[in-house]
């Protein structure tokens, strides 16, 4: 690991100016000089890696004490961004109104990192692409722009199938961010001047012509909490991967529904594992709309939600797989007792 | 069986042996940080660090490059050597030790973020001669083989009781999925950790 300065920052504006001062226009923010320590899981492994290379680390734990609250309100559910996974996982009110939040933090990780990890932090994370994180591979467009994708014609069975470019498939690695887009969430970000918000949904960019651009937050922002709407009981996220637990997904699914007289009135579906960003598959919600279940809409929603993708030479199973999660996903939301 | 085989040496140490062969890369560490003792925050991130950890109870000051980890600070610094490094990247759980009540892995854990916060290596379990109930679940129960893993195994399987994760097998397996046991003694790992949990809830 390279040598770098700590800081600890105890209040937000110094975080932020710290944050802020470091960035260069000319490079992505992950490539910035100074670069914000949460729980660390991904930063402190990524700089092992020499994959990011902070001169400085801005230690933003101190400021939990006012960005970790976990509130559950009348009109919203608001999570603060250093709130730890463990935590929101195993809270009564989200377990019994937002299943799809605390089974996505549940099934995520290992109980240790759940410990570690912060919602703010988790949403974060990077690729798991293995020539994203091996630095002897001298093409990869998220790390040295321009120089190529090895994993285009490389070993690519966990990468994604759906928003894709030809610059980069790397699969977006994260599991709550599904129930994030799904349900609409809002994400409020701090930063130079004061407070802002923006849907959760307008966080993460596809990698298009330039995947070393990974959100939209500007030079000095931070996430300091999450906003959800309604309450959403019928909700579940459904997970497949390579081994039962302790695992990134191969395919997963988060879905919500809104149920009344056997008639679906609203429907959230989100994928993971198979896409290259958070994944909302609004073609499957619109065939779920209005109608009643059963197996052959859930089979007509997921191949809805899958007609673009494209697989390549290793990862073409994750179509068909991703088809049949999101179709058991579906079936346990409608039927799950609330 | 005995851990002092009658073919070692006598008063041969094999801990202090590593420590002695590897002891001179610590000497330009250690003259540093004499010199730069009195710096308050240090913007070369070439020089050293003070900070204080408390371990199992003690404080210990140290003088640590920012990159030290928790598990570094551990077993380079302070030589609480029972917990393990395996993979040095958060994947295996070699290196679990508790910080306050939760169970961490501290190969990710800068020591730095962790100043002020109480760590609980495996070193710290034992009360005079008497073994935590995990430690002796996992003898009764022969939950090993080469070993490697255990430290790690304990001390997560001790957090994972507190937090009341083990109704079922299958939650016990879930929860401790963050250790990697390449001998594969998971079944006689579930077998301690039911062992243990109403030992260590009787109190």
């Amino acid at each position: 690991m390279r040598p770098f300065t700590y800081q600890r920052a105890t209040d937000p504006d110094v975080a932020v100016e710290a944050l802020s001062a470091a960035a260069a226009a000319n490079k992505p923010l992950t490539q910035a000089s100074a670069q914000p320590l949460a729980g660390g899981t991904t930063l402190i492994d990524l700089m092992k890696l020499d994959v990011m290379r902070p001169a400085v680390i801005v230690d933003i734990n101190p400021l939990a004490h006012g960005w970790s609250a976990i509130e559950p309100r009348s009109e919203n559910l608001r999570l603060g961004a250093l709130a730890k996974m463990s935590d929101v996982a195993a809270h009564d009110e989200i377990l019994r109104d937002y299943p799809v939040i605390a089974h996505s933090l549940k099934l995520a990780a290992s109980a240790q990192l759940r410990n570690m990890a912060t919602l703010g932090g988790n949403v974060m994370q990077r690729t798991r692409c293995s020539y994203f994180r091996d630095v002897s591979y001298g093409n990869c467009n998220k790390r040295n722009p321009g120089s190529g994708c090895a994993a285009m014609d490389g070993v690519n069975r966990m990468h994604a199938v759906l928003g894709t470019s030809d610059q980069c498939i790397a699969t977006y690695p994260g599991d709550f961010a599904q129930a994030l887009i799904a349900l609409d969430a809002t994400v409020e970000v701090t930063g130079k001047s004061g407070t802002r918000s923006m849907p959760f949904a307008e966080l993460h960019k596809a990698p298009g012509n330039a995947p070393e651009i990974e959100t939209t937050l500007q030079p000095g922002e931070l996430i300091s909490a999450f906003l959800i709407s309604g309450r959403w009981p019928r909700s579940v996220y459904l997970k497949a991967r390579d081994r039962q637990s302790y695992e990134f997904a191969l395919s997963s699914a988060a879905v919500a529904l809104d149920v009344q007289d056997g008639t679906i009135r609203d429907a959230r579906v989100a994928l993971g594992g198979v896409a290259t960003v958070p994944w909302r598959a609004r073609e499957a919600e619109a065939q779920l709309k209005g109608q009643k279940f059963d197996d052959g809409l859930a089979q007509r929603a997921a191949d809805a939600a899958f007609a673009d993708a494209r697989g390549r030479q290793h990862n073409s199973f994750k179509i068909a797989l991703g088809k049949r999660v999101m179709a058991r996903a579906l079936q346990q939301a409608a039927t799950m007792e609330i | 069986m005995s851990d002092t085989p009658s073919s070692r040496p006598p008063g041969f140490d094999r801990r202090a042996f590593m420590a002695g062969a590897a002891g001179s890369a610590l000497v330009p560490l250690a003259a540093r940080a004499a010199e730069d003792a009195r710096a308050p925050v240090p913007q070369d991130p070439a020089l050293p660090v003070d900070v204080t950890l408390r371990v199992n109870g003690q404080d210990k000051r140290l003088s640590l490059d920012a990159r030290t980890t928790v598990l570094d600070a551990l077993r380079e610094h302070l030589k609480l050597t029972g917990s393990k490094k395996g993979c040095d990247h958060g994947q295996c759980g070699a290196c679990t030790v508790l910080i306050g009540d939760r169970r961490v892995v501290s190969c990710l854990t800068l020591a730095l973020a962790a100043e002020g916060q109480e760590i609980t290596t495996i070193e710290g379990l034992a009360t005079n001669d008497r073994l935590h109930p995990m430690q002796q679940a996992f003898i009764d129960n022969d939950a090993f083989q080469c070993g490697y893993c255990t430290p790690g195994q304990i001390m997560s399987a001790i957090a994972c009781v507190k937090e009341g994760h083990t109704g079922t097998d299958a939650d016990i397996r879930e929860y401790m999925s963050g250790n990697i046991c390449r001998c594969a003694a998971y079944p006689n790992i579930v077998a301690a950790v039911k062992q243990a949990a109403p030992e260590m809830t009787k109190g």
